[in-house]
């Protein structure tokens, strides 16, 4: 609905926008593709040649590689488990009339503000350390050994670091859910006799479906992607070695580039399955 | 000046052709009505002759020079939008002045113009408010303000009034209609709403389909129009239509009989049927017979203190000089 | 309406909320207090609340030893730059998608948006390659440029939602009224859509602000931002707890202001538009 004119004005003004993220995209994922079929090590000879597939094979094969894709796996289940399930607690009770109403979410959103390497330096030494950590002093209160968190429970100290970076964003989220839900819905069904578990499980819930399913999508997408908070507590020890951060180990410390490329294209084709996800929703929410 | 002439223009959007081909003159300060249900096209046709829509083929002409692929602002034409579109982050003297700033137009001669249009508008105490301290009304007030000191060769109003309550809309009607008095300028006006085409045109445009069904003035289209379509349209309420044994005594395919050009009695009357809905005006009672054996509904528009009742048997009386005949195609048959 | 609830169940509301909002800021909290203690009170067993001598000492020593106001300068430049250079991009490239739509621009946005899913990782080394030829590794420029092409996307989409409750008629009026494209993107656009393009700007300051990958892996010491600066003190320093939560306060502390001031835009802009 325009007129030639404002078409390829439009056209133009798009252009800078259009370009800049065509060559953001292209130029290194064919680079990456183009690596991750070569022996390639900058510190050790740099670029030996064509080697086809070897480097997919040796990532595959690797006695590395299911164990990382394992803990991917498990941070991300454990990390979107927790934030949905708290966060539609933490929803249903901020939504309820209270005093103080803003105070209290503005607490509960702060994490979400918080830098990675902050909170994860923050609950490594401060929380979690097992001598001057409070949980320490905590434990030892109550008569308990202090726990090594990070060595001993590393994978579940990461969760549970990463879920509370998380948890306000799933909670505001779900938050904006269950306010535009409409209220004389719930009267209605409260007319019809419906308990306030029934109320739940058959308006409320129903409701927050395409929510949850939002936060669990666009969640996913950072989460297998997390580096900060591993970098900076375990450093991929004590089995928290991520995809993600093999593949950093493989490129940056082991310079190996081809190798690093070809768990690259395994990483992008993870994340791909989950945008398509993704953009099927938003795209639906598009066309409305 | 603003005589403004169409030439074979069309339009089409992808593959959907929302024009066709359409030849139309609007003389210099005539009053122009768009009318048609809505999406029939009459939007789009005043949004061709404003320029914020290119034409897919054919002219169109103001003041008898080739503006086809004339940029709006340079057409010399003002518009005033259907949700009034003022700039709500501007004063009312801001939004007035826009286009003479656009214009780069001196500012004492700015400053007088929108003195004389506020005055006209009463809107002189209002000139430092914002569009969203204002009742719907005033912002009506404000968009035709700001589209007359641009003195422009002509208005476009696409359905100025849609947006208003029943009886504002009556006011504003008439202040707009005094405006074209005073002004002499051509207006194009759409709307939908036929009671508006009538009381306001000096032509009418009946569109449906993006194809024009009849152009003329109120009455003509009253009296004469020229398929059913048109009769249909024109008149409240609708023009009651006839088919079958009764329109083929007046030798025509159908037959069509304004509710006012029946007469309603107990006891006389070439028609009868019973009292369905009556809905009372005051002045007027609109009955709808059933029962007739004609059409599904005869309505029929009788004076205020005529009484009949749901289920009383009446008789009907057309009155056979004013029956419109159409033939089989629906178009008029003229006597 | 919701009918008016009990004052009782109103006060039990508040106490539970209070308690789960306040142990869900406890850690930033504590980290603020601790950041006023010495190093020997911040190590104290049992550990010390309210009660201990206040002192700004490790602010003035984090600043001294690690220059903070220099990680500070780079975090600002960085975050605002690729903000503000985004922000540029993105106006018109929105106002195109959104008064201009074609058949391809839903097509076109969900591309923009999709580009955001490419795991950084699996590009790291093509742009650290790209980087060094073009000498932008360890520069505030080659990190602004990374970070506004990141964010790009998110800048456009949140424009775009915000233009497109901005009803057409307005621009066409203006244009009506004699205005250039410029002129009405100037004068018309940008003063309405002011709201928007501010909460735009304070989340993805927020959001560059933050971000931890590409400024911990391409920059080195001088163009290192306040995430680097805080990285630094995961060696063993880290045992300095006071300095460290001076330190880190310092590192959040703008952040968490603008953060709280556009909470309400945060769901907008995170989900792109599919949660209303």
């Amino acid at each position: 609905m325009a007129t030639q004119h404002s078409r390829s004005a439009a056209r133009i003004m798009m252009a800078p926008a259009v370009i800049l993220l065509l060559g953001w995209m292209l130029v290194p994922l064919t680079m990456t593709v183009l690596f991750s079929f070569k022996k390639y090590l900058p510190l050790r000879g740099g670029d030996l040649g064509w080697v086809g597939f070897d480097n997919y094979v040796r990532f595959v094969s690797s006695s590395a590689f299911w164990p990382s894709v394992q803990v991917t796996l498990v941070i991300v289940g454990g990390v979107l488990a927790i934030t949905v399930a708290l966060g539609v607690l933490l929803a249903l009770l901020l939504d309820q009339p209270m005093w103080g109403q803003g105070i209290v979410r503005i607490l509960v959103i702060a994490p979400f503000f918080v830098m990675p390497t902050v909170s994860a330096l923050v609950w490594k030494n401060m929380f979690m350390d097992p001598v001057n950590g409070l949980f320490a002093h905590l434990w030892k209160f109550f008569g308990a050994e202090p726990v090594s968190w990070l060595s001993e429970a590393s994978i579940q100290s990461i969760i549970m670091i990463v879920s509370w970076q998380w948890l306000p964003f799933a909670t505001l989220i779900l938050l904006t859910a269950i306010q535009s839900l409409d209220s004389e819905q719930l009267e209605a069904s409260e007319m019809d006799g419906a308990s306030p578990l029934a109320r739940f499980g058959y308006i409320i819930l129903p409701h927050l479906g395409r929510a949850i399913t939002v936060v669990v999508l666009i969640q996913t997408i950072f989460l297998l992607s997390i580096f900060a908070e591993i970098y900076v507590t375990t450093q991929g020890a004590f089995g928290t070695r991520t995809l993600t951060f093999l593949i950093f180990q493989r490129v940056l410390e082991s310079q190996n580039v081809g190798l690093g490329s070809a768990g690259g294209v395994y990483a992008i084709i993870l994340a791909n399955i989950v945008a398509a996800f993704l953009m099927r929703i938003v795209g639906k929410n598009l066309d409305s | 000046m603003g005589r403004i002439t169409l030439d074979k223009v069309t339009k089409r959007f992808g593959t959907a052709e929302v024009i066709p081909p359409l030849d139309l003159t609007i003389e210099d300060g005539e009053f122009t009505v768009f009318v048609g249900p809505s999406g029939c096209g009459k939007s789009t046709l005043l949004r061709l002759i404003a320029g914020l829509e290119d034409v897919s083929s054919g002219q169109i002409r103001i003041d008898g020079e080739d503006a086809t692929m004339t940029p709006p602002a340079k057409r010399g034409l003002a518009m005033v939008f259907q949700s009034y579109a003022l700039y709500p982050h501007m004063s009312v003297r801001k939004n007035i002045a826009f286009p003479m700033k656009m214009a780069k137009m001196p500012q004492e001669e700015q400053d007088r113009r929108i003195a004389s249009a506020a005055k006209a508008l009463n809107l002189t105490d209002y000139l430092e408010r914002r569009p969203g301290q204002l009742s719907g009304g005033q912002r009506q007030r404000v968009a035709i303000g700001r589209a007359i000191v641009r003195e422009p060769s002509a208005f476009l109003f696409d359905e100025p009034l849609s947006n208003l309550d029943a009886a504002l809309r009556v006011g504003m009607r008439l202040e707009i209609s005094e405006l074209h008095k005073r002004l002499q300028t051509t207006m194009v006006y759409v709307t939908h709403d036929q009671v508006e085409a009538m009381t306001m045109a000096d032509k009418i445009v009946v569109l449906r389909a993006g194809y024009v069904e009849q152009v003329g003035s109120p009455l003509d289209l009253y009296h004469a129009p020229q398929n059913i379509f048109v009769a249909g349209f024109i008149g409240s309420p609708k023009m009651n239509f006839i088919e079958g044994a009764e329109a083929a005594k007046y030798n025509a395919h159908t037959i069509g009989v304004r509710p006012e050009h029946i007469a309603i009695s107990d006891s006389e009357g070439p028609w009868s049927g019973v009292v369905g809905v009556s809905e009372h005006l005051g002045s007027d009672t609109f009955f709808h017979i059933h029962n007739t054996g004609l059409a599904e509904t005869i309505t029929v528009r009788a004076d205020g203190e005529v009484g009949f009742r749901h289920g009383d048997r009446v008789h009907l009386s057309p009155r056979t000089d004013v029956i419109h005949r159409f033939d089989a195609e629906g178009l008029r048959i003229n006597a | 309406m919701a009918r008016s609830v009990t004052q009782q169940r109103k006060a039990i509301n508040t106490a539970v909320a209070w308690a789960v909002g306040l142990l869900i800021f406890f850690p930033i909290l504590w980290t603020i207090l601790t950041s006023f203690k010495t190093e020997a009170q911040a190590i104290n067993d049992p550990p010390l609340f309210l009660f201990f001598d206040w002192t700004l000492e490790n602010y003035a020593v984090v600043q001294e030893r690690s220059d903070y106001m220099r990680f500070l300068w780079n975090s600002i430049i960085i975050a605002g730059g690729s903000t503000i250079l985004g922000i540029i991009i993105a106006v018109p490239a929105a106002w195109s998608m959104a008064f201009v739509p074609s058949k391809r621009t839903k097509d076109i946005l969900l591309w923009m948006l999709s580009t955001k899913m490419l795991p950084a990782v699996g590009v790291l080394y093509p742009i650290y390659l790209v980087f060094i030829r073009l000498g932008l590794l360890d520069t505030r420029i080659g990190l602004v440029v990374v970070l506004m092409l990141i964010n790009l996307p998110i800048i456009i989409w949140m424009l775009y939602t915000y233009f497109k409750e901005i009803p057409g008629e307005i621009l066409e009026a203006a244009r009506m009224d004699g205005a250039t494209l410029k002129e009405e993107i100037l004068y018309v656009l940008t003063p309405m859509a002011v709201p928007g393009i501010a909460s735009t700007l304070l989340l993805n300051i927020i959001l560059a602000w933050n971000e931890a990958f590409w400024t911990l892996n391409l920059t080195a010491a001088k163009a290192a931002p306040l995430t680097a600066f805080i990285a630094s003190y995961s060696s063993p320093e880290g045992l300095f707890y006071a300095k460290l939560s001076a330190a880190s306060t310092m590192a959040i502390a703008p952040i968490l202001i603008l953060g709280w001031f556009s909470q309400k835009q945060l769901v907008r802009g995170l989900t792109f538009g599919a949660v209303k």
